[in-house]
């Protein structure tokens, strides 16, 4: 590792990875972070060390990603995987630390491939042990080919589906799926239907997949409107209703999703420009074609600048590569355009699915907006709905003032899994738009650092300049 | 509860579970080996004292704290298993250890 680099790239997922190789190519000094110890992100999780013996159960797609890593072994990068970025500052100053050793580096140019996260599904039950995410379930899949028997999945989006289906593929009884998408999204989605047909293989694999639940007898419960989950010490039962009456089903393992959202720790902290995408319901960095930010010289690709899905990711990797090589005077303009030519062309074919599933797959309000005043929305901290009304009540006006009100958001987890229903909960309670609540102020460090580790704050050696 | 569904190939490290040995396959996070040994609760929290346990599995939400070496509150889904590593479950409030006490007082 180098003190200084032209180009650091946060991620090492299909927007990193394609960024690194774009920047390989034209020959700058780049660098790729990433806190996992093998590229791929959570989409290509342990490609190329896949746990299970039987490769087809993860489907086609996710072997894409094992070319995308040896691209970025081979194409000459410096490449630190257990890399924990915990500050980037407006003037591009990046603290990392590898190995419980904290350092700063500097970079001209930087790109934040920080990618998705699960939405909060925040139902009664949900901090339960044995709740998890269909994104961990799929974790476990890849990574440590283990598999929960019995288990049953609950919410919305092609990520349930396709987990569910893989647990199908490697043989694991799966005891229900509980499908949340309210029968009124179906028909809405049909207006995009016309953009849908345009990208086949995205209703083609949807159908495959939900076909291949059934086929091997998994209950699909259709319109679930309501969930909770049961148990003292660890879940044992969920229970759901559809009409007036609950139905309860026993299982000791449940998996959550209502869709991704981007990551925006990283891009807020920095100070970027956010806004509220309605259609995809989440904060947005604010960026240009080329992917840069408000903040000169960070750029933002993949799903941390808005959900568009693995190969969108890559297409963006590349283009904000190129700009940001066009910024160092590596490139000009022309070649800039002729080289990001075909990824822009891919990319708007890319897009073309997503007003479809974004519309199909939006989570309905009362799975967002908890209404049961019980339910716990910062896990961290244990704040339900109640409290969060409470402080409203008395005049709270926002997510940073709830912070002081409640110690809200202000866990080690620093609003991951609570600020989305917190800025939705206090628009509703307030009756504004969510755009006018806004989100916690982020700051680094952005995940936990020991002090020990700040006190002994390293640069690389001057000699690896 | 977790099963192994067919793993390729490892080498497995010994790891001490709260002084019981047990042979993992390298490669694997704390979380997975916990999981996989039906560990489903692995803390307490500080606020309540609930049972929680691994969440979401990619380091984001904080739920699977753990004491690892004796170090308290490490992500057991960040952590990859290690020959001889100590794995404790978390009791509430992380505790500063006699480490950090005896550290001088800069005043002094």
């Amino acid at each position: 590792m180098k003190s200084h680099y032209q180009l650091a790239i946060v991620g090492a997922g299909p927007a990193g990875m394609a960024a690194a190789a774009a920047a390989a190519e034209c020959g700058a000094t780049s660098v790729v972070f990433d806190e996992q110890p093998a590229p791929g992100g959570q989409i290509y999780r342990a490609v190329e060390t896949p746990a299970a013996v039987d490769r087809a159960i993860l489907g086609v797609d996710y072997w894409r990603g094992a070319e995308l890593a040896k691209t970025l072994r081979d194409c000459g990068v410096d490449y630190v995987p257990g890399a924990t970025v915990w500050q980037v500052s407006p003037t591009r100053e990046i603290g990392v630390t590898v190995d419980g050793t904290a350092m700063l580096i500097t970079a001209d140019q930087v790109i934040v491939a920080t990618g998705a996260l699960e939405r909060p599904f925040p139902v009664p039950g949900w901090t339960l042990p044995s709740v998890m995410t269909a994104g961990s379930a799929q974790v476990l899949l890849k990574s440590a080919a283990l598999a929960a028997d019995g288990a049953v999945f609950a919410g919305t989006g092609p990520l349930l589906y396709l987990v569910a289906w893989q647990y199908v593929q490697a043989g694991v009884a799966v005891k229900a799926v509980l499908d949340t998408t309210p029968i009124s999204n179906y028909f809405r989605a049909t207006r995009h239907l016309a953009g849908a047909l345009r990208a086949p293989q995205y209703l083609m694999k949807g159908i495959r997949l939900l076909r291949g639940i059934k086929k091997a007898g998994v209950p699909l419960i259709r319109g679930v409107r309501d969930l909770r989950m049961r148990g003292d010490d660890a879940v044992s039962a969920v229970e759901y209703r559809r009409g007036h009456d609950w139905q309860r089903i026993e299982a000791d393992q449940v998996f959550l999703h209502q869709g991704v959202v981007p990551n925006v720790n990283l891009s807020y902290s920095i100070g970027c420009r956010h806004t509220w995408n309605e259609a995809q319901l989440c904060w947005q960095a604010t960026t240009d074609s080329w992917g840069e930010s408000t903040v000169e010289g960070v750029a933002i690709a993949g799903d941390g600048a808005g959900i568009n899905g693995a190969l969108a990711a890559e297409y963006q990797g590349r283009i904000a590569a190129l700009g940001a090589l066009y910024r160092l005077g590596t490139i000009d303009a022309d070649e800039r355009a002729r080289r990001a030519a075909p990824a822009r062309a891919a990319l708007a074919a890319e897009r073309r699915i997503r007003p479809f599933l974004e519309t199909l797959y939006r989570p309905p309000k009362y799975f967002r907006v908890p209404p049961d005043d019980q339910t716990v929305v910062c896990r961290c901290e244990e704040v339900d709905v109640a409290a969060i009304r409470k402080a409203v009540a008395v005049g709270c006006v926002g997510p940073n003032q709830l912070k002081s009100f409640s110690r809200c958001g202000m866990g080690p987890c620093q609003g991951r899994l609570c600020g989305l229903t917190v800025s939705e909960l206090i628009a509703d309670f307030t009756d504004l738009p969510v755009s006018e609540i806004g989100y916690y102020r982020l700051r680094p460090p952005i995940k936990p650092l020991l002090l020990a580790e700040l006190a002994e704050l390293q640069t690389p050696a001057a000699s690896d300049r | 509860m977790f099963t192994n569904i067919g793993i390729r190939d490892r080498d497995f490290v010994r790891v001490i579970f709260e002084d019981q040995e047990i042979m993992v396959p390298q490669g694997h996070t704390v979380a997975a080996v916990l999981l996989a040994e039906g560990i489903r609760s692995c803390r307490e929290t500080p606020v309540s004292g609930a049972p929680r346990g691994p969440y979401c599995m990619m380091g984001i939400c904080f739920e699977c704290l753990v004491v690892i070496d004796g170090e308290p509150n490490q992500q057991a889904c960040m952590r990859h298993v290690r020959e001889g590593m100590s794995i404790e479950r978390q009791h509430g409030v992380a505790q500063i250890g006699p480490d950090a006490n005896a550290a001088q007082d800069p005043a002094e």
